[in-house]
């Protein structure tokens, strides 16, 4: 029923000389949200980087609805409905937090996410709106970050370790607030440290090791140990 | 009351070079290029109001018009088929690209009109002033010059916070991969900045041309005082430029009163000082 969103076919990405992806092939269906996991430096945060269009020197094939967008830069395939939080959330500091989501809101496509939307969501941001951006505290940029890659208006998110960095309770905050977040049938890709929170909230897995997938599927076909053997490589 | 003159002349004379730095300061602080044919640019749009002027008859304050926008557009066409090639984590490419451009323009302009220099006439507006104080004339062509200069200031400052293009400049100059994200093309940033810097030099041109005699080969010299009214006034700060420039100005009035022979010397002395005591200028941008 569910038309496919996103499919990536034998992606292989390098850089420099150093291949990073050797043959990633998955599909994401529309209204799905996607766990990636995998240790430090297995590829997740690369493999995010081809999907948005950050990584030029890659292999394979990247569809996005039904276009294939392998080749396409980065500022073209955001103005397609691709939205990026980056890993490290990336603010720009030298703009307030408003207009850090202002510019989020750049390629002008339309949805049901704008200033005011992001600032109900958040509401501190609202009252922060005039302050520098890395003025805020870890979980307050973080907010920014997410209302950032809102703004553009995307069919899907790709959200790169939300919790990086940032202390239990204020990941706790975060993640409560994921289902309003990624409501309104918004398709997400989630990249998470902690294996139990991520596949909690969401449909599909994927585990990368060493850049290639390791295991995926429905977190419930899996057993605890089946899932952390893939991770580890054991 | 010959001081209270001196330094008054010396204020306004700053505005000209306040107009010479804008630009350097603006493209610096939006691709951190240093574009070492800045001066020549500026000398060029002289020659271009010049050639305006002989064309039209216009006054050359008027040719502005269209001086303007054809160096805007120059400056586009540059960035984006010329100087954006040569951006990237190397530094040595852009400046030795802009330092021949700087050759071929001194060149190109003197084959083009030979070493005579010239002159834009502007009218009684050069000459007549009205008394401040007694002893104290002010010329209106230096005021216009200041007001235009502190008008341009201004007008930057306004665009870079409080405009779209001004986020996107500064977005672009934090981190131009994850303005990718939010559709900002650095490329087209960079050409915008680049029209916007040749705006400027144009207006710099214009009133360098009519308040004295230019010649293909004074780029170099109008760098110098823009490059020193920018480090005085601190890299990145567009007020702290006017500042800069300001405070070359009255040095340089202030050594010529001396001795007719320092006034260049006492500019260059003076930024050495400010460089020895304050080497991030006087007004640094505030980091975040
Ligand atoms: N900019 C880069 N340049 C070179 N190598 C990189 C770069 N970014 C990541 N890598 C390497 O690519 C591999 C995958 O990194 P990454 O995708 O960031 O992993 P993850 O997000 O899963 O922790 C690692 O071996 C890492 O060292
Ligand atoms: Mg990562």
């Amino acid at each position: 029923m569910s038309e496919v969103l996103l499919s990536v076919e034998n992606l292989e990405a390098w850089y420099g000389d150093a291949k990073v992806l050797h043959g990633l092939s998955f599909q994401l269906k529309q209204g799905e949200v996607l766990a990636l996991i995998g240790s430090n430096g297995a590829g997740k945060s690369t493999l995010l980087k081809c999907i948005c269009g950050l990584l030029q020197k890659k292999t394979g094939r990247v569809s996005f609805k039904n276009e294939v967008i392998t080749s396409f830069v980065a500022n073209d395939i955001v103005a397609k409905g691709i939205a990026l939080v980056p890993e490290g959330r990336k603010l720009f500091p030298s703009l307030s937090v408003e207009e850090n989501l202002i510019l989020g809101g750049n390629v002008g496509r339309k949805g049901p996410w704008s200033l005011s939307a992001i600032y109900n969501l958040f509401p501190i941001l609202k009252e922060k709106r005039n302050a520098p951006s890395t003025s805020l505290s870890g979980g307050q940029q973080q907010m920014v970050a997410i209302g950032r890659g809102l703004m553009s208006n995307p069919d899907l998110i790709l959200l790169d370790e939300l919790s990086l960095g940032l202390a239990p309770i204020v990941i706790k905050d975060i993640y409560d607030m994921l289902p309003k977040i990624i409501g309104n049938g918004l398709t997400a890709i989630l990249v998470e440290q902690d294996v139990t929170r991520a596949l909690a909230s969401s449909q599909q897995f994927l585990c990368i090791q060493e850049g290639r997938i390791s295991l995926g599927g429905a977190p419930k076909a899996f057993t605890k140990d089946q899932i952390s053997a893939a991770y580890f490589g054991m | 009351m010959i001081w209270v003159n001196i330094i008054i002349q010396g204020i306004l004379v700053g505005g000209l070079y306040a107009l010479f730095a804008a630009g350097l300061s603006l493209i610096f602080g939006v691709m951190r290029l240093v574009n070492i044919a800045h001066g020549d640019f500026i000398v060029a749009a002289a020659f271009l109001a010049w050639v305006v002027v002989q064309a039209t008859g216009l006054n050359p304050l008027f040719s502005l018009i269209v001086v303007v926008p054809l160096a805007m557009a120059f400056g586009y066409a540059l960035q984006k088929w010329i100087l954006n090639r040569t951006l990237g984590k190397d530094i040595l490419p852009p400046l030795l690209v802009t330092f021949g451009l700087s050759i071929i323009l001194q060149n190109g302009l003197l084959a083009v009109f030979t070493a005579d220099s010239r002159k834009l006439n502007a009218g009684v507006v050069e000459t007549a002033s009205f008394p401040l104080l007694p002893d104290v004339a002010i010329g209106y062509l230096p005021l216009l010059q200041f007001i235009v200069a502190v008008a341009v200031i201004w007008g930057l400052q306004y665009l870079f916070y409080n405009t779209a293009l001004g986020r996107a400049f500064r977005a672009t100059s934090d981190d131009s991969e994850t303005a990718l994200l939010m559709g900002l093309d650095q490329r087209k940033v960079y050409a915008w900045a680049m029209a916007l810097c040749m705006g400027v030099v144009a207006i710099a041109g214009v009133f360098l041309g009519v308040r004295s005699n230019f010649d293909p080969f004074m780029g170099p010299g109008r760098l110098i005082f823009g490059f020193e009214a920018v480090i005085i006034g601190g890299l990145g700060n567009l007020w702290g430029t006017l500042i800069g420039g300001v405070i070359l100005g009255v040095s340089q009035a202030i050594g010529a009163q001396i001795n007719p022979g320092w006034q260049v010397l006492a500019g260059h002395l003076v930024f050495l000082l400010v460089l020895a005591i304050r080497p991030k200028g006087l007004f640094p941008r505030i980091e975040g």
